[in-house]
């Protein structure tokens, strides 16, 4: 991580040089080992800090499925669940090239290394590339088109009119809605509509939420792994110093199982 | 290291050939202890202006009539008050300030434990600072500070948004300083440096990081749904929209009510070290102050619904929460009770610093008893939205915080910059404000209970003595603050050389020079003693060898 690369540090610090020790170790740590500890820690309690913002999502997920379990069942339909499965097994397959990246430090394998790390890239970029598409779906509906491609090159139109991005112009496509609607009536509730009031909105607004805040840290993740590339292509990481590849480690693993959670959470309700 | 170390000079000694290589030293320093006055001199801006818009409510409050702003503009100022405060003053204050230029110190380390993560805090809290101030200049915001649903997300037409940017950008501040004290107070202690040799005040700061890191990233996406819901017309928080406007209170004050521990937990390590010192005893009951602050901690989690009795929240989780309340009084007590013990028969010195700490002993037993008061179901739901529950606030963070923050700038002033303040202005000043804090706000107490509810700028007349006295008070107060103001600065300038220990106190941070040198220590201490080490017979000699004007 960037808290133990080594930078210029202004210039009143260096009373000594760095001929004791390696050029990775600050100097207000005492021990490579203690550096190494405090990196860790520090990343561990800014991944709980991770976990309580995505919790926020995930109870807000957890009433609204609660009051509206039906309108959760028939709205995960929509979301393509072939995709989704795709990009779990992408992210878990990147999970195991980082822990074989941290893996290829520790012996001081670096071409090992950086092959980890640059696939691990490939397939974090994947992930974005499948999950844009994904949105490019549902924004190609909004627009009537039937597809992303047909959407930019004015091919087939959707035959039911259907927008699954909230708004304004949110529409639950007509027949399951009716059915639905027979459903909340039946509870007691006001009758649903499937237009922007629905609560079918809320299904897409807290997957809309999610994933997208998911999607911003997988650009985070990404520019870690980049950086970490980086500077395990300059030689900065040895068997003896290989912590940046462990903690960027760490954050990308927790990406993952963000993922786990919300791929069942949104895809597989039905 | 295994290098030998050069003597080393004072953190704010200047080598730079000029003015730009002056303020990058400033602006791009990793030395905590220079970030630390980086964040005094930005929190107390805020803290200024907090102050002034606090000034325009209660100019307003003094006659029945909307005379001085409309409604619209009143509840605009208000809520500048609350957001400024509570955002920008109250949660960074005492971490911020003396946690960053202390935890180093006293856990005898040279800096935190992520330096760069340090400076980026500060750079975070100015950014948020500047959204929330030009959603300020831009017109103002008027949902108050608790950005309630579904006013703050549909019906407001002013700028939530900034403000919201703002104050979540702000979060991530604390976030970084709370995983730089707690990795800090973790992995580097000093050798026998124990967890139960610690000062208290670091006991206070790691629980307070706690909470930081476990509140503060919900309220961010409560905040960040709030915005998005503004920005697109989508109803998570709106009834219209099948959404549910109670989850945006139980989000926020998931987040808001352990907030108050974030900005009184500080203040009860900064009361620990004050009292242990001007009593020349050491603190009784240690473990159990250093257990109530996690208690505090933990507890604090818990009692979030307090704040949401006259919701349509279940009667029956309205008694849980009222039953877990009262059982935070009982790390509190545990606290005011251990300061009360360490008392008695300590050599008491009546300096600027123990004046409001003992002020604050009995602004917080106010402040806290009464909260007792509103954690009852019935009384509650009598004074639900009137002054008495503004009266409760102000007494826990005005009286509470803020005199624990000056006591603490004045006890480690000699410390920060090498020199003395003036002990008599301080002594005057502390009074000042003691006594202008409870004519602002013992009167609200009244009012409250008589039925005046906050955030009308209009009452009936019957409420105007007490409210002209509130705001003569608040006038006292002002005065308060700004005397320190002025001779802290001065100062600087002709306080006298304080030398390393001006307070005889046991803590590593009076073991270094005043001001320390950039890592603090010419070799790291090994400490060998518990944190409030005074010789027994401490008290009997100070008060054997005492003589008018002598210095303890």
């Amino acid at each position: 991580m960037a808290t133990t690369t080594p930078t210029a540090k202004p210039a009143p610090v260096h009373e000594h040089g760095h001929e004791a020790h390696g050029r990775e170790l600050m100097h207000h740590f005492e021990s490579a080992q203690q550096q190494k500890e405090t990196a860790t820690l520090g990343m561990w309690v800014f991944l709980v800090t991770e976990i309580m913002l995505f919790g926020g999502i995930f109870m807000a997920y957890i009433v609204y499925r609660w009051a509206f379990p039906e309108v959760w069942a028939e709205a995960a339909h929509h979301l393509n669940t072939p995709l989704g499965a795709v990009n779990t097994v992408v992210l878990l397959v990147s999970s195991l090239t980082v822990a074989l990246a941290v893996n290829a430090a520790e012996e001081g394998n670096r071409r090992r290394l950086l092959t980890m790390l640059g696939i691990t890239l490939l397939l974090g970029a994947t992930f974005l590339v499948i999950k844009g598409f994904e949105y490019s779906e549902k924004f190609a509906h909004c627009a009537g088109a039937a597809n992303p491609v047909a959407w930019v090159t004015g091919g087939a139109r959707l035959e039911e009119k259907e927008c699954l991005v909230p708004g304004r112009n949110f529409i639950f496509p007509q027949a399951h809605g009716a059915e639905a609607a027979t459903h909340g009536a039946e509870a007691g509730h006001a009758q649903p509509q499937v237009g922007p009031g629905s609560p079918y909105q809320l299904f897409y607004f807290l997957y809309f939420v999610a994933t997208g805040l998911h999607a911003v840290h997988m650009v985070i993740g990404l520019t870690i792994v980049s950086i970490l590339t980086f500077i395990a292509w300059r030689g900065v990481i040895t068997p003896t110093y290989y912590t940046p590849i462990e903690v960027g480690g760490l954050y990308w693993h927790l990406i993952d199982i963000i993922w786990v959670f919300l791929f069942p959470l949104f895809y597989l309700v039905h | 290291m295994a290098t030998t170390a050069l003597p080393q000079r004072g953190y704010l000694h200047d080598d730079t050939p000029d003015l730009g290589e002056w303020i990058r030293s400033w602006l791009f320093t990793v030395d905590h202890k220079r970030i630390a006055i980086l964040y005094l001199l930005a929190i107390n801006f805020f803290f200024l202006l907090g102050g002034l818009a606090a000034t325009f409510v209660r100019i307003e409050l003094i006659t029945p009539q909307g005379d001085l702003m409309s409604s619209d503009v009143y509840n605009r100022m208000f809520t500048l008050h609350g957001v400024i405060m509570i955002f920008f003053f109250l949660i960074p204050a005492i971490p911020a300030v003396l946690g960053n230029f202390l935890m180093p110190l006293m856990l005898g380390a040279r800096d935190l434990a992520f330096p760069r993560l340090n400076l980026l805090s500060w750079y975070l809290y100015m950014f948020g600072g500047i959204f929330a101030l030009s959603a300020a200049v831009l017109g103002g915001v008027d949902t108050g500070w608790t950005f309630y649903t579904p006013f703050s997300s549909t019906y407001s037409n002013s700028n939530v948004i900034l403000t919201i940017t703002g104050a979540f950008i702000m979060g991530f501040s604390s976030i970084a300083t709370a995983v730089n004290f707690i990795a800090t107070t973790h992995k580097m202690r000093a050798p026998g440096l124990t967890w139960f040799r610690l000062p208290l005040f670091v006991w206070a700061m790691y629980a307070t990081s706690l909470v930081i890191v476990l509140a503060t990233p919900v309220v961010g996406i409560a905040l960040l749904l709030v915005a998005i819901e503004r920005l697109w017309g989508v109803g998570i928080f709106d009834p219209a929209l099948g959404g549910d406007p109670l989850l945006f209170q139980h989000l926020f004050w998931f987040y808001s009510h352990p907030a108050v521990y974030i900005m009184i937990l500080p203040a009860f390590g900064v009361i620990s070290e004050l009292i242990s010192t001007f009593s020349r005893k050491r603190i009784f009951g240690y473990e159990f102050i250093a257990f109530s602050s996690m208690a505090i901690a933990i507890l604090g989690f818990l009692v979030w619904g307090h704040h949401m009795f006259v919701s349509s929240q279940s009667v029956y989780s309205s008694l849980v929460f009222s039953f877990i309340t009262m059982l935070i009084a009982i790390p509190s007590a545990i606290k005011v009770f251990n300061w009360t013990a360490t008392l008695y028969k300590g050599s008491i010195s009546y300096r600027t610093p123990m004046l409001y700490a003992l002020g604050f002993i009995g602004l917080f037993v106010i402040g806290g008893l009464t909260g007792i008061f509103l954690g009852v179901v019935a009384i509650d739901i009598h004074v639900t939205d009137t002054y008495f529950v503004v009266a409760h606030f102000h007494y826990v963070m005005v009286g509470g915080t803020i005199m624990a923050y000056l006591g603490g700038i004045h006890f480690w002033w000699p410390k920060m910059t090498g020199r003395m303040y003036n002990e008599i202005w301080g002594g005057i000043s502390a009074l000042i404000i003691f006594v202008g804090f409870n004519m602002t706000f013992f009167p609200q107490f009244v009012l409250g209970y008589l039925g005046m509810p906050r955030r009308y700028h209009v009452y009936p007349e019957e409420f105007q003595i007490l409210h002209v006295l509130s705001s003569a008070g608040a006038t006292v107060l002002a005065v308060g603050f700004i005397i320190p103001i002025i001779y802290l600065m001065l100062s600087l300038k002709t306080g006298r050389i304080a030398g390393d220990n001006p307070w005889d106190a046991t803590g590593l941070e009076w073991k270094t020079t005043s001001p320390p040198p950039t890592h603090n220590f010419e070799s790291i201490p090994v400490v060998t003693t518990e944190a409030y080490a005074y010789p027994p017979e401490a008290a009997a000699r100070d008060a054997a060898e005492w003589r008018p004007g002598s210095p303890l």
